[in-house]
């Protein structure tokens, strides 16, 4: 068994295209039209084009807003991302008017820090020594 | 009002999380719980710092700001200062009388 396909619920699929691509920067590896509006819409990492996949599933059910919203108060993140360097990537991004509701911080062998996707998640972002 | 500050103060736990936010305010609760369990290796629940940081906010240490969708608690020492006046620490310089 491996873990192939990972998801995120987002308010907004273009605008989590835009985020998740532009901002992040993920690259899309599917894009299917699913009922009306709906997309099936995957992104991955530029490094791991064969790696797991992060599918941005719209949010639509009924529970998914007051499950998120309930995180996000509490500064809960959805999912974590790997990066080589928390405070660069943290700075990158900072630049591109990401909010963030952590600062980076060194907890024992770790550095984190806590993204807002603009899609109602947050996201951690993690250096682990290798 | 006195003994809620006392009380406050009292527990290991909660004198750790005012640790924590001397050393940066505005954390969310998930940052205070990250740094507890990580940094300090507390086995603690995130139920059980919750009721902590109410303990704290009772007492007038932790002060909540909701900004947008997230919650952040920030630290605020003014009421340690009603122990300073009620047990003065002597001057230091001890020469109040002789200097001018």
């Amino acid at each position: 068994m491996r873990i192939h396909l990972t998801s995120v619920f987002v308010d907004d699929q273009a605008q989590a295209e835009r985020f998740y691509t532009e901002v992040l920067g993920f690259v899309k590896k599917h894009d299917v039209p699913v009922g009306e509006k709906d997309r099936w819409l995957t992104v991955v990492s530029p490094d791991e084009p064969d790696g797991t996949e992060l599918l941005l599933e719209p949010a639509g059910h009924p529970a998914a807003r007051a499950y998120r919203d309930a995180l996000v108060a509490d500064g809960i993140p959805l999912a974590q991302f790997a990066v080589e360097d928390v405070t660069a990537e943290y700075e990158r991004l900072r630049g591109l008017g990401v909010r963030f509701t952590q600062d980076p911080v060194e907890l024992g062998p770790v550095t984190t820090a806590v993204l807002d996707d603009t899609c109602g998640n947050l996201i951690q972002i993690a250096t682990t020594p290798q | 009002m006195a003994d809620d500050l006392f009380k406050a103060l009292a527990d290991p736990t909660r004198r750790t999380i005012l640790d924590e936010l001397t050393e940066k305010s505005g954390q969310t609760l998930f940052e205070i719980c990250s740094r507890l369990s990580m940094k300090h290796r507390l086995g603690i629940s995130r139920q059980a710092v919750s009721q902590h940081l109410a303990v704290l906010e009772g007492a007038g240490l932790v002060e909540t700001r909701r900004e947008g969708r997230y919650k952040f608690h920030d630290l605020n020492t003014a009421p340690l200062r009603r122990i300073a006046e009620r047990w003065p620490v002597p001057d230091p310089s001890g020469t109040e009388e002789s200097t001018s």
